[in-house]
């Protein structure tokens, strides 16, 4: 952003900690940030090795589960929330429903992938090499972002929630606008790639009609003779 | 600071607004109005508002930046989004005949353009790395959307679905690129990446992150070596939507191409000017070679495309003022070119197969269909890059910048590979001509002979009207310096 | 970063108290139970069967459709808590800003309704 726009809330905040001490890693946070990294890591790895696709969805889960505890280490509070509500309560039963109910034999879709593993493994080494020489040439400058952001609000004045609400609809709304019509085009592809035109004479209720209805069109009165029937 | 703030940028993306609100109109209309006339009604909509968003950027809107520099509207932006408008509106004019012919005539399809053109103007004012990408996934999801719109086709969906993935993965790589960038340099904004940039010493991590940028970039404009996927899309989406893609998401994704690595990295220009340098001699190699023996018109143009995208980037390879205006006369005369030509494809219709798309069906053509054999001809001639006409001048811009930059070697392969790739152009001109005849078309649409003489009068007369055009874009492409 | 640690102390408790206490009933009948185990325990038991078929087929898309609705509308409710908690300060921007919001997702709504993608026939 070529001007850094101020927000009259942020005129409260009194800077809690000195900037940069916020990345230091020490202590019981690094404990933490090690056991989260790596079971986030080892899971994500189980994704592609598992054999059974139904437990392949749920190692993801347990990715996005220490995700979202990696997004509470550096204080992301609402993130790491809204990771749990949106990917494992939402996306990841989805993908789970998909795996469990799709008439897909997974056992012969996998033999065929392991000819490709070597290219595959090739490929991941010259990332992963690449991105060895990246950290190691020029350890990431990890101070950069945290002198140009704004600086985080203490949590105990305005917690991460707020701080976000803060900015989001204001600064921040030519973003918050374009994510709404994304997800508006979401809404017609869903509809527009699956939705069948509904089948003719089937019979649903008229709400309307129903609750419309008086005793004058609903019941007919009429005299029976003995013995005669309608 | 709220009132500025917002009224100013209100004022500057009203082409957008105009889009953004109109859309949601036409999905009102089109879900209202009975459905035999939803389509008709909701396209004849689309196309005025596309025209109405261009109007008001060409005579009234003004220039500035808005949104605390997410958003930027100069001379460079209206010029491509005029282009990306034009392509996106004569697309769906072309597309009204076609949908009712082959049955997806839905009014989903209109809104879904209109929607994918919204994002492609995010994307041409793209000033901070942020819009760039919220403006690229409102543009990819409607289009993966629309290349499966013909969901009963086994292609149309395959297509979609190939598209999806591999645009997915793109992003993916995209957003990789980004956060290095963002960690790097710790700014998102252009014009602040570029300060960050110019004091101290490049870092390895900004330049992993700018490949992957450049990578994703590169799948969008279908530029070698990402370009696997457009062969099989264009084939198999239909017709008026392939038409689409080749002529508007160009046009956005160029335009971003450009002003990401003319704004954000001016200062590392020796560093990205190797990549795109080796993705233009990639594509127009392989765009000429790989579309030798091609059966389908369609996969023909979707190799021809990658080719033209692999000179086109010659011009930014130059990197220079005139290396800019180079890309952007280019793509205008792509655009045309392109437009003519699948105007034509989608004229190619026999009585009892219906549309048809291989190149043998066009045999003998020039005696039962002059015309449209002529026009043909013109557009394959400007195609290949013959003097006089336009996509000669379009492959002089780019290859006098890349001379005037210093970059030889890169002119010279461009040349030989225009060359070859005349060969199966004129295989075109030749089946024409000297075969024996197949069998006419049908008669022509209203719409579609318009959009073939309006572009066959532009590509014969672009000697004569090329000056004011190359003024206008030098002008514009004045802007990102 | 450890005064997050901290305040999450409680939770941190609560999940070692609910893994012991769920490791102690699994493992407890392994020492505790009496054991003999025989294949006939594990067969279909009297007017039960075994399975004919793979439990997997093909299911209708709506299922689908319906849960992407789903999770696009979960979306939406997501944006709407940091504009409820930060409501005070962000004024009349704010609320307009989130008042057009839902209009584009209400458009999407009416979209659906009049499809009849919320309807199962």
């Amino acid at each position: 952003m070529a001007v850094r726009l101020r927000h009259r809330a942020l005129a409260r905040w009194r800077p809690g900690r000195e900037i940069g001490e916020a990345i230091m890693i020490s202590g019981l946070g690094a404990a933490f940030f090690y056991l989260f990294a790596f079971v986030a890591v080892g899971s994500a790895f189980m994704v592609i090795a598992a054999r059974n696709p139904v437990h392949s969805v749920l190692y993801l889960i347990l990715t996005f589960f220490n995700a979202a505890a990696l997004f509470l280490l550096t204080g992301a509070e609402f993130l790491a929330m809204i990771l749990l509500v949106v990917y494992v309560g939402a996306v990841a039963v989805l993908f789970l429903f998909v795996v469990m109910m799709l008439d897909v034999d997974f056992a012969s879709m996998k033999r065929g992938a392991l000819e490709y593993a070597p290219i595959g493994a090739v490929v991941g080494i010259i990332l992963a090499a690449e991105l060895l020489i990246v950290l190691a040439g020029a350890a990431f400058d990890v101070e950069k972002p945290a002198q140009t952001a704004l600086p985080a609000p203490n949590p105990v004045v305005r917690h991460n929630t707020a701080a976000l609400g803060d900015i989001l609809y204001t600064d921040y709304i030519f973003f918050f606008q374009i994510a709404g019509i994304v997800l508006l085009v979401a809404m017609i592809g869903a509809i527009v790639l699956t939705l069948r035109p509904q089948r003719a004479g089937v019979k649903r209720q008229n709400m309307s009609q129903q609750v419309a209805r008086t005793p004058e069109t609903a019941i007919d009165v009429v005299d029976v003779e003995t013995g005669k029937g309608i | 600071m709220s009132a500025d703030f917002l009224s100013q940028g209100l004022a500057l993306s009203i082409p957008e607004l105009i889009l953004a609100a109109g859309a949601m109109v036409l999905l009102m209309v089109g879900v209202f109005v009975p459905a035999d006339r939803a389509n008709a009604t909701v396209t004849g909509l689309a196309v005025a508002l596309l025209i109405a968003a261009l109007g008001w950027m060409l005579f009234i809107g003004g220039r500035g930046e808005a949104f605390a520099g997410a958003f930027v509207q100069d001379g460079f932006a209206v010029f491509m989004k005029a282009l990306t408008l034009i392509g996106s509106v004569v697309a769906l004019a072309m597309s009204v005949g076609f949908a009712r012919a082959e049955k997806f005539d839905r009014f989903e399809f209109p809104v879904l353009i209109v929607l994918a053109t919204l994002g492609m103007l995010l994307m041409v004012s793209a000033n901070s790395l942020l819009t760039l990408y919220m403006g690229l996934e409102l543009q990819s999801l409607a289009l993966y959307v629309v290349a499966a719109i013909n969901r009963d086709s086994v292609r149309s969906t395959e297509a979609g679905l190939k598209y999806f993935v591999l645009g997915a993965l793109s992003s993916g790589m995209m957003l990789y690129g980004i956060s290095l960038i963002y960690g790097f340099t710790g700014h998102v904004g252009f014009a602040e990446i570029a300060a960050a940039l110019t004091g101290g010493e490049r870092s390895i991590g900004v330049l992993f992150g700018l490949v992957f940028l450049i990578a994703g970039l590169a799948f969008k404009i279908s530029a070698v070596p990402f370009h696997m996927w457009t062969p099989d899309v264009y084939e198999g989406a239909p017709t008026p939507v392939t038409a689409f893609f080749a002529a508007a998401p160009k046009m956005a994704a160029m335009a971003m191409f450009v002003r990401v690595v003319m704004d954000a990295f001016a200062p590392v220009t020796a560093d990205w000017r190797q990549i795109v340098v080796f993705i233009a001699i990639a594509s127009m190699l392989l765009g000429a070679f790989a579309a030798i023996g091609q059966r389908n018109i369609k996969r023909l143009m979707a190799y021809s495309s990658i080719g033209h995208m692999g000179y086109a980037l010659v011009g930014l390879a130059a990197g220079t003022l005139v290396g800019v205006k180079g890309v952007m006369l280019y793509m205008a005369i792509y655009l045309v070119m392109t437009l003519g030509t699948f105007a034509f494809i989608l004229a190619m219709r026999r009585k009892d197969e219906g549309n048809v798309e291989n190149i043998d069906d066009l045999a003998g053509l020039s005696a039962t269909n002059p015309v449209m054999a002529t026009v043909l001809t013109i557009m394959m001639f400007s195609l290949a890059g013959i003097p006089p006409l336009a996509g000669f001048w379009a492959k002089w811009y780019v290859f006098l910048a890349a001379i005037e930059a210093g970059l030889y070697p890169l002119a010279i392969i461009g040349v030989l590979a225009s060359v070859v790739g005349a060969y199966y152009y004129l295989r075109i001109i030749k089946l024409m001509w000297f075969d024996e005849s197949v069998g006419g078309f049908l008669p022509v649409a209203a719409e579609l002979r318009l959009v073939m003489g309006v572009s066959g009068l532009f590509v014969l007369g672009y000697v004569l009207i090329g000056g004011p055009i190359a003024a206008t874009a030098e002008a514009a492409a004045r802007t990102l310096f | 970063m450890d005064a997050v640690i901290a305040s999450y102390l409680p939770i941190i408790i609560f999940l070692l108290v609910s893994a012991g206490i769920g490791a102690a009933l699994l493992i407890a009948p392994f020492i505790v139970a009496y054991k003999d185990p025989d294949p006939e325990k594990l067969s279909a038991y009297e007017c039960g069967f075994n399975a004919f078929d793979d439990a997997r087929m093909k299911f209708d898309v709506r299922f689908y459709l319906v849960a992407i609705l789903f999770i696009i509308f979960d979306l939406e409710v997501a944006f709407l808590f940091p504009w409820a908690v930060s409501f005070g300060e962000i004024g009349m921007m704010g609320f307009w800003s989130m008042m057009v919001f839902l209009t584009v997702l209400t458009v999407g709504f009416i979209y659906e309704w009049k499809k009849g993608a919320l309807e199962w026939d």
